[in-house]
């Protein structure tokens, strides 16, 4: 009986803690003003685009880059 | 649990449409007894929405005297980028700002934005989400005369 019991409390605890996982904070259609905001684009500012594309492609030449898929000798 | 927490009361396709006069619009809300309705729900930010002012402006124009209302709804939070927006675009169709919110809410709009034809008993006819230029004005035309006919 005590067991059952337990095991109902701790279901009904799950429950309660992974409704946070739940959509509900999903952004509605007419929620989205902020998300279109000039501010949100990644590529609003060319220089920092510019700075970070350098350092990814110094990084990760060995393995092409953002050019060709496979690897190479990174000496490029 | 999860699927009931993110459902969406989103009006269909013979749901009744909530009356224009009660929800709190701002602006000079239009009888619309005994006739067809045109509902597009659109936002300042909203390209898609932008993009499809002329086409509704003409279907505005083309079937105002056969007793077809179309009116433009706001969902904009900001009184003043509606209000920048409409001075901008100048909409050929009347245009309301549901500044609280409470219609699109109501009526759960699946996209930006979405059209609805509206009966002359208030319910809803046709959905059309989203506008994809000629073929959005050529369906949102024929399901307006199909409603007209029908009548």
């Amino acid at each position: 009986m005590r067991s059952r019991l337990l095991l109902t409390l701790f279901v009904a605890l799950a429950a309660a803690l992974f409704s946070g996982c739940s959509t509900a904070v999903r952004v509605q259609p007419w929620e989205r003003a902020t998300l279109t905001d000039y501010t949100m684009r990644p590529d609003r500012d060319p220089l920092a685009v510019a700075l970070a594309e350098h350092t990814y492609f110094s990084r990760e030449s060995a393995t092409g880059g953002r050019g060709v898929g496979g690897s190479g000798c990174g000496c490029n | 649990m999860f699927l009931l927490a993110g459902a969406r009361a989103e009006i269909k396709v013979g749901g009744v449409f909530p009356a224009l006069a009660s929800v709190g619009l701002v602006g000079e809300v239009p009888d619309t007894k005994d006739k067809i309705l045109v509902v597009d729900f659109w936002a300042s930010w909203c390209a898609p929405c932008k993009a499809a002012f002329p086409a509704l402006g003409k279907i505005n124009a083309d079937y105002a005297a056969r007793g077809v209302v179309l009116v433009g709804i706001s969902v904009d939070e900001k009184p003043a980028a509606y209000a920048d927006f409409v001075k901008k675009m100048a909409p050929t169709f009347l245009t309301l700002h549901d500044a609280s919110q409470k219609l699109v809410r109501a009526v759960a709009v699946p996209a930006m934005p979405t059209t609805y034809l509206i009966g002359r008993d208030g319910k809803v006819r046709f959905i059309h989400a989203g506008y994809q230029g000629e073929s959005t004005d050529r369906i949102l035309r024929t399901q307006i005369d199909k409603l007209l006919a029908a009548n």
